[in-house]
């Protein structure tokens, strides 16, 4: 399908998705969908016979520091079938950003879920296991975030004995 | 097991009745001598057998995403460099790519093939590299000199065309910062026709090695529905007899020109991703080969005064060309808003880029899909089961590649 009509078929078969300004996109297929629900819109586009999108290519973030909603959730999906590509974008404001984890539906989800807890601090709800991933757990504050100093400093942290405890506490997301 | 007090497990571990067995729980890395990365593996062993992993990643972040957000587009190339120092032309090559997409820029036809030439050696090398690597760690010591060797003369070539072996920063936005040297095409047919060699070689070497094949097979398998699932790419998932190769899918540059196959595998296990790589470094040179004959005369680099320096003659001669070059150092190139992905075959799978801009001289947002990312997040489900001593070969055949997995 031509980036077109799978714009057009996701506006159909998703509730509430709209296309994104075709000035903005360079002719790639890009949909904004609301984030309620969207568990259950990625399900229908994987399952979709004209769709299938069968690999879940990345999952990001994009922090708009500034601008309401602040966060959006970035879904690059792909077919392998139908050698056609799909971005999704979920709009999550800054004072609840948090959004239905995609993990039962591509376990590539599970690490690119944890790495954007990690350096934006979404919380992804239903994720079996969300921790930092790139950075250490004493580490305060999310480095990708707009309003994160690119100069900040942190403090060493003090030194773990391996026999004691050698896995640290799983933390609770923040 | 008692545990000590208060000491506590990531989600992940289940308690299991292991009945009278011990279960023992090892950390392996973040330096350990055979895993060549720094990584660390949070084991639960049952004897030798690995009943949990808990793969730690990211001892070598170093912020790239937040780094590129800080200077011009041209800044973020030799970071690019730093992703897979493995094929740092590769990473150049699409993340120039993906900046030229969002400005509209189109790339002259003689430095499209120079990119491709300089990405299907860096691609070999990758290879060689890894293959090298593997077949070293589990004894095969001489494979590995060999292949070494073979990158060593691969690397004096993209030396000789970048002026670096490693930290190359070869591609500028529209074009390549230098053209190839006089004596390219002899110096090609040289290191690759010492390539062959060997190649074939090494096939002897290893082909019908005993205890290779011991390690190898079998080892690490991933079914193909669950490599998909993962997020798998690149040679992991062709080896797994997926047919998706970004060069032939989503074909870019000058791919659709150059007659070349795509080697899959059947089973996914770690001998099918040794060859599939091996024969990936054959079709390389094949490509490469092709681009040398075929390679046009004509510019190096777009003309275009909003994205691309002027020449050197015209910035000390010309106020106009100062005050171009003042222009694009201190403000940058002001690359129109918007977003785009694109995805290039990197050495390890689809190598892509999300690159946000807002009309300003600086990315808004550059995002990397690292393929050996999500190649690592399956790590955990291919080694459990497996022996400590699987590790070694899974681990390699991964290629994970510290600055690209961490970035």
């Amino acid at each position: 399908m031509t980036p077109d009509a799978i714009v057009a078929h996701v506006t159909r078969l998703l509730p509430g998705a709209t296309a994104a300004p075709a000035d903005l996109v360079r002719g790639q297929a890009v949909v904004l969908v609301p984030r309620e629900g969207i568990l259950a819109g990625l399900r229908r586009l994987r399952d979709d016979p004209d769709l299938s999108f069968d690999l879940l290519s990345d999952l990001t973030c994009v922090d708009y520091l500034g601008r309401e909603p602040r966060f959006e959730i970035v879904y690059q999906l792909s077919s392998l079938a139908w050698r056609h590509r799909l971005r999704l974008k979920v709009p999550v404001p800054g004072h609840d950003p948090t959004v239905a984890s995609v993990t039962p539906l591509w376990r590539a989800a599970d690490w690119a879920e944890r790495e954007v807890y990690d350096l934006f601090g979404i919380t992804f709800t239903g994720h079996p296991d969300l921790r930092r991933i790139l950075l250490y757990p004493e580490f305060e504050g999310h480095p990708l975030r707009k309003d994160y100093p690119v100069d900040r400093r942190h403090p060493l942290v003090p030194e773990r004995d391996p026999i004691v405890q050698p896995w640290l506490p799983r933390r609770e997301g923040r | 097991m008692e545990r000590a007090p208060g000491m506590m497990m990531p989600a992940r571990f289940e308690e299991t009745d292991r009945g009278e067995s011990d279960v023992m729980e090892i950390q392996m890395g973040p330096s350990h001598p055979a895993s060549h990365g720094t990584i660390k593996f949070n084991l639960r062993l049952d004897g030798e057998t690995i009943l949990d992993v808990d793969v730690e990643i990211g001892y070598l972040h170093r912020g790239f995403e937040k780094m590129c957000e800080q200077g011009t587009w041209n800044h973020c190339i030799p970071y690019a460099d730093r992703l897979n120092y493995a094929s740092p032309i590769l990473n150049n090559v699409g993340f120039a790519l993906a900046v030229e997409a969002l400005a509209g820029i189109e790339c002259p036809e003689r430095a499209q093939y120079i990119r491709v030439i300089g990405g299907e050696i860096s691609r070999i090398t990758d290879h060689l590299t890894c293959l090298g690597m593997a077949a070293s760690e589990i004894g095969a010591i001489s494979a590995g000199f060999y292949m070494i060797e073979a990158r060593e003369l691969l690397y004096d070539l993209v030396e000789a065309i970048t002026g670096a072996r490693l930290t190359v920063t070869y591609c500028r936005l529209g074009g390549v910062v230098k053209d190839l040297p006089s004596d390219m095409r002899e110096r090609t047919t040289a290191a690759l026709g010492h390539t062959r060699h060997v190649m074939d070689d090494c096939e002897k070497l290893l082909a019908r090695n005993r205890i290779f094949l011991d390690r190898m097979s079998g080892v690490g398998v991933i079914p193909r529905a669950q490599a998909l699932d993962a997020g798998l790419t690149g040679p992991l998932l062709r080896a797994t007899g997926v047919s998706y190769d970004v060069r032939k899918a989503y074909p870019y540059l000058l791919y659709d020109r150059f007659d070349f196959d795509v080697p899959i595998g059947t089973s996914g296990d770690n001998l099918d991703r040794f060859n599939v790589r091996f024969a990936e470094i054959r079709q390389s040179m094949r490509i490469v080969e092709q681009a040398m004959a075929q390679l046009p005369d004509g510019p190096i680099i777009a003309d275009d005064p909003r994205f691309v320096l002027p020449p050197k003659p015209q910035v000390y001669g010309s106020i106009e060309g100062l005050m171009n070059h003042f222009k694009l150092v201190i403000e940058g190139q002001k690359v129109p808003p918007g977003e785009v992905y694109t995805c290039t075959e990197g050495g390890n799978g689809e190598l892509g880029f999300y690159l946000v801009s807002d009309g300003s001289g600086r990315p808004y947002r550059v995002r990397v899909r690292p393929p050996c990312f999500y190649a690592m997040g399956a790590l955990g489900e291919m080694l459990k089961g497996a022996m400590v001593a699987d590790i070694i070969t899974t681990f390699g055949q991964i290629n994970m590649i510290g600055g690209e997995c961490d970035r």
